[in-house]
């Protein structure tokens, strides 16, 4: 489709942008990767087909606790186009039955003894195609014996319960792990303090997050070939860690890390959904290696909403120790953590809570402490998922629905307490008590210029008035709905500021699997001074081939559209964790920073050797190497690149080219901020919330595409809005997952999203090369309490102190009558 | 992605020709209309028809046609052809309430209006909206056209008066002078099928109700109907205050189920809120109050 016109070649993989819409460096410009999105070019894993390819298909179970007596493949296998079936005992025979998980357990891949949540893989079978693979589940026979299904997480340890990992020798009960952080002694002195005290007062609230999950648009797949001849594994698969995989399957399979490619082509979206390694994946590596032919197996939605990474699940009590002028003195957590059937969550190995440990949130405090523990139960695994920078989603909607209920309970404007309570800016770096190091941030300041972008107080006098009215039309008589016919809806205003820490992480302290947190960055500047930059971080939808240019081109003095940004494939990139916890511009984004000063510092030697003159005599200007004082003597990074590709003498040990690697450990994480406003009107006749406005104040320093990082918000915040109106995962107490479709498990449109209304301010990371921090998940972490707080603000007249998303309109409609509703386990 | 078993496919070419494919494809054939809710039933294999006989080329169906005192509605009308007609906002504003909450547009661009029905879908707005205007179902058969009142259309969930060798052709709607209508639904977010839902049709002569059509849906109504509460308002005042007595009457003899959407006490609460609304709105239109 190349035409030549006036302008010269139109390539139409550029000329969605125009040239001149396209910045030197930080700037917002649209995404160099949409031209092939928005034109249905994108090439996702299903797109990828291989000659003489077969399809696999996985058959689950239907019940979520059994034992399987016998499985009967016989009819299966006598399908004209079916090639194999893998069952459990098939892999058992090749050691493969069971894989680690990212938390050190073991998964089952296909079952072998017992089914451990409805969905569970049990058997896969191999066709010609996906309709007769289908078809074939259908024949295969599988007796179980039903057993006592444990699904309430409060009662997984009560004595009596049934154990679920009897394949664990010894296991004797549904106990995963204990663990605390922070100083229970001294927590537990200022709470007993307290108590005592009579201007003191201790507020306690149980709140549940349910389990969500992140239900990217495309669910996960794969397609293995196994090169017969070479030995070679090559995996186009659905990953947000193409190298971290690569070495899972290398300790896993047996198989020689240097003979496995894995290759993540365009990804439909993760959200954490596609950290992990799926027993569909091990059985098309299987199945490859059994028919040696390419096999691929891909997942539908209902496999996906029932099987994969679900998210939170977390059951908990928060005690908070304030003064009755609203000083909050410490803050005190207890958990109950669901992980489901097997412990695969995904988080570094010393954190089993993710980085709950965040929970102090934006405050000041004297002492605080929080005892997490993990039980299993018959769902389906995961725990740290959709966005939710290892649990600080949990973290920072239990600080701040805290804050809120200590706010209703001492008669504070909501606002007013925060204030009261955050850290101040001369407190920075700020050492936390439960021991994380803050790095920048004016939270006030922050809040300050949310407060005044709502316009709070006009707010608040609405609110007033509206509420006024409500209680005239209820003396009348006429009920809530009003004489008029319609009814006078209750307005509510919720607020909170969140503390996010991304970009893990150090090596010193994080791992996954004994794998370092640090990512490699690799750049070379061709002779004409077009560069390719290869990374190991893996976009999913965040830009990276944009941002990651563009932080070449500001360090470099070169146009982003002259940077290609090569990620996903493990024979072309750099080693590196990967993409999830908002750490790629952390941490592979000063990879890119420094790899580029690098090649910059280079081109320093290489110009000094141009110009005929010291090295040490030239200075960096404006995306020149000029000699210091005269702009007349200078060389661009192009001409510079053609030199150091030529016969050009250079200094002694100076070797030729442009280009470098780095692999960036971060000291530290990030630690972006937000104060978001989020006002809902509520009808009190149907319980139905309408989110009227949603103002956003982020800070996550430098921001190198405003653009992007925009785009980054508003999905964040429509995830938000989900989780506290509609999204969730429950189940029967028969283990019926009650989410397992899109007509169940609802995702929010734009009907239910307001025009986001987003601000900023600035405090740039001092220790990030360029002064940037995370940002993907901030939205998400920080929407959901100010949506849930609006509603709860808005039912002040029913004296509703506090309900559990998701605030459906039953769910509002309960609370509302003093009944609130249980979202775990289904609504009988 | 969800696949549907092995099916076979034809295309009828006209009324005739589907009444006499079903005829020869027996028990096992079924119509496809707009698709929307077999094709994902037959996608999660909880349909498995032996042949589809497709109806989507019987343009004779698809029209909306005034016939001196009623409209006659075509089976193949699609949602966003009624949501768009003059004709159905003039006379019948409780279609057009529905229409604009039925699924979302790309659903409503293909869906069709005897699909709707003849799915029989204990949450479907269609049923109340029609059983509230006390519409007539047209169903032909190899041996001519037979009537049958909506309120006696469905015979349970997912079962209708269409035997297997029989197609509903239309529906129609009586046209009543100085009327009002209105529909309303509750949902958890766009699209999604009703929590409860109601439709309400009156016609009031000096300020008596002379007649009234109350129709429910989602909330286990008998053919989506709120007799008693019809039986209270009819001969007696149009007034706000019989409206709430309506809606008490109405959630006491509905009889919803729990599930996700709700427990029974709030569907129930639902049923009565909704239908005091929507008779607050019939009656505003009535009297020319509001569009």
């Amino acid at each position: 489709m190349t035409a030549i016109g006036e302008k010269g070649v139109q390539d139409p993989s550029v000329q969605i942008h125009a040239a001149e819409e396209t910045p030197r460096g930080y700037g917002s410009m649209k995404r160099k990767e949409d031209a092939r999105f928005v034109r249905g070019r994108g090439q996702y894993v299903d797109d990828v087909v291989l000659p003489g390819m077969l399809h696999g298909a996985v058959l689950r179970s239907p019940l979520a606790h059994a034992r399987i007596t016998s499985i009967d493949t016989s009819a299966a296998e006598a399908h004209p186009k079916v090639h194999a079936v893998i069952t459990g005992a098939t892999l058992e025979g090749l050691g493969l039955a069971w894989m680690p998980t990212l938390s050190q357990d073991t998964q089952a891949v296909l079952a072998t003894d017992k089914v451990r949540f409805q969905g569970q893989e049990v058997a896969f079978v191999v066709a010609d195609d996906r309709y007769a693979a289908r078809d074939a589940l259908a024949l295969i026979d599988v007796e179980y014996e039903p057993l006592e299904p444990v699904i309430d997480a409060k009662r997984a340890l009560e004595a009596g319960t049934p154990v679920i990992r009897t394949d664990k020798e010894g296991k004797t009960d549904n106990h995963i792990f204990d663990w605390e952080s922070g100083d229970r002694s001294a927590t537990d002195a200022v709470f007993a303090e307290a108590e005592a005290a009579e201007d003191q007062l201790v507020v306690v609230q149980d709140m549940i997050y349910p389990r969500v999950h992140p239900a990217p648009l495309e669910t996960c797949g794969a397609i293995a070939d196994m090169d017969p001849v070479t030995g070679k594994l090559t995996l186009w698969t659905t990953t947000q860690a193409p190298h971290a995989h690569r070495t899972l399957y290398a300790l896993v399979a047996g198989l020689p890390e240097h003979k496995i490619r894995i290759i993540s082509p365009d990804i439909g979206g993760g959200f954490g959904n596609k950290v992990g390694i799926y027993p569909g994946y091990v059985c098309a590596v299987v199945a490859s290696i059994v028919t040696g032919v390419p096999v691929k197996w891909m997942e539908d939605r209902s496999e996906n909403l029932m099987s994969t990474s679900f998210a939170r699940d977390y059951h908990m009590r928060g005690e908070v120790a304030v003064t009755r002028d609203g000083r909050i003195r410490g803050v005190r957590v207890h958990v109950l953590a669901d992980h489901g059937a097997f412990n695969a969550t995904a988080q570094p190995t010393a954190f089993p809570a993710g980085f709950f440990g965040v929970f102090t949130g934006s405050y000041d405090l004297e002492a605080a402490h929080c005892a997490v523990t993990g039980v299993y139960t018959n769902k389906a695994s995961g725990g740290v998922a959709y966005a939710c920078s290892f649990r600080i989603t949990e973290a920072v909607y239990l600080i701040e629905r805290m804050v809120d209920v200590v706010a209703h309970d001492l008669g504070m404007d909501p606002a007013e307490l925060r204030m009261r309570n955050l850290l101040r800016p001369e407190q920075f770096p700020y050492q936390s008590k439960t021991g994380w190091e803050y790095d920048s941030g004016d939270y006030p300041h922050t809040l300050q210029v949310a407060l005044d972008k709502a316009g709070y107080q006009e707010l608040r006098a609405e609110q007033a008035d509206r509420r006024r009215r409500f209680a005239d039309a209820q003396r009348s008589g006429a009920g809530p709905a009003g004489t008029a016919g319609e009814p006078v809806k209750l307005m509510g205003i919720g607020l909170s500021f969140f503390t996010e820490a991304v970009g893990a992480g150090p090596r010193r302290s994080m791992d996954i699997l004994g794998l370092g947190m640090a990512d490699g960055a690799e750049l070379r500047v061709h002779p004409t001074g077009k560069a390719v930059l290869r990374v190991s971080c893996q976009s999913q939808g965040q830009g990276h081939e944009t941002t990651f240019a563009q932080i070449v081109a500001q360090e470099l003095g070169l146009s982003p559209d002259d940077i290609d940004v090569v990620h996903g494939d493990t024979d072309q990139t750099p080693f590196g964790l990967g993409t999830y916890g908002s750490r790629s511009t952390p941490v592979s984004g000063a990879a890119t920073a420094m790899v580029a000063r690098k090649v910059r510092e280079r081109a320093k030697i290489v110009a000094a050797a141009m110009m005929e003159v010291s090295a040490d005599d030239l200075e960096w200007d404006d995306g020149r190497w000029q000699v210091a004082g005269d702009p007349d003597a200078s060389r661009s990074m192009a001409d510079i690149a053609m030199a150091a590709h030529s016969n050009l003498e250079l200094p002694e040990g100076v070797e030729g080219h442009l280009d470098a690697t780095c692999v960036y450990n971060p000291p530290n994480l990030t630690y972006p901020c937000g104060a978001y406003i989020c006002v809902v009107d509520v009808d009190p006749g149907t319980g139905a919330v309408d989110v009227r406005r949603f103002v956003a104040v982020d800070d996550c320093g430098m921001r190198i595409n405003p653009m992007i990082v925009e785009g980054q918000v508003h999905g964040g915040l429509a995830d938000g809005v989900g989780m506290a109106l509609m999204q969730c995962i429950a189940f029967d107490l028969d283990g019926n997952c009650l989410g397992g479709s899109m007509m169940d498990y609802l995702l929010p449109t734009s009907l239910e999203c307001p025009s986001w209304e987003l601000g900023e301010t600035v405090t740039p990371s001092p220790h990030h090369p360029i002064g940037a921090k995370g940002v993907g998940e901030s939205a998400t972490v920080g929407s959901p309490p100010a949506v849930v707080n609006a509603v709860i603000d808005a039912l002040a007249p029913y004296d509703v102190r506090h309900a559990d998303m998701p605030l459906t309109p039953a769910a509002v409609w309960c609370a509302a009558q003093g009944h609130p509703l249980r979202p775990d386990l289904g609504i009988t | 992605m969800q696949v549907p078993a092995q099916f076979e496919y034809h295309k009828a070419t006209s009324v005739d020709d589907a009444i006499a494919l079903l005829t020869r494809h027996g028990p096992e054939s079924f119509v496809v209309a707009g698709g929307h809710s077999l094709l994902p039933m037959m996608k999660l294999r909880l349909a498995e028809p032996e042949t589809l006989i497709d109806i989507n080329g019987l343009d004779e169906l698809a029209t909306v046609t005034v016939e001196s005192d009623h409209v006659r509605i075509g089976a193949m009308v699609r949602h966003s052809a009624l949501l768009s007609s003059p004709v159905i906002a003039e006379h019948f504003p409780i279609f057009t309430d529905a229409e604009r909450l039925i699924a979302d547009p790309i659903v409503r661009n293909r869906g069709t209006i005897g699909g709707s029905l003849c799915q029989a879908d204990p949450s479907e707005d269609l049923s109340a909206a029609f059983s509230a205007m006390r519409a007539t179902a047209v169903i032909r058969g190899a041996d001519g056209e037979r009537e049958v009142p909506v309120r006696e259309f469905h015979r349970g969930p997912y079962e209708t008066a269409v035997a297997h060798e029989e197609l509903l052709v239309a529906v129609r709607v009586p046209i009543r002078p100085a009327s009002g209508s209105a529909y309303a639904k509750l949902e958890r977010r766009a699209g999604d099928w009703a929590v409860a839902s109601a439709g309400a049709m009156l016609r009031v002569d000096a300020g008596t109700v002379a007649e009234v059509g109350i129709g429910l849906s989602a909330v286990g109504a008998a053919h989506f109907v709120a007799p008693e509460a019809e039986e209270y308002l009819r001969g007696g005042p149009a007034s706000d205050e019989a409206f709430v007595e309506a809606g008490r009457i109405s959630a006491a003899h509905c009889s919803p189920s729990a599930d996700q959407r709700g427990p029974v006490d709030y569907k129930r609460h639902l049923a009565g809120e909704l239908t005091t609304r929507v008779l607050r709105r019939a009656a505003r239109r009535s009297r020319g109050e509001e569009a």
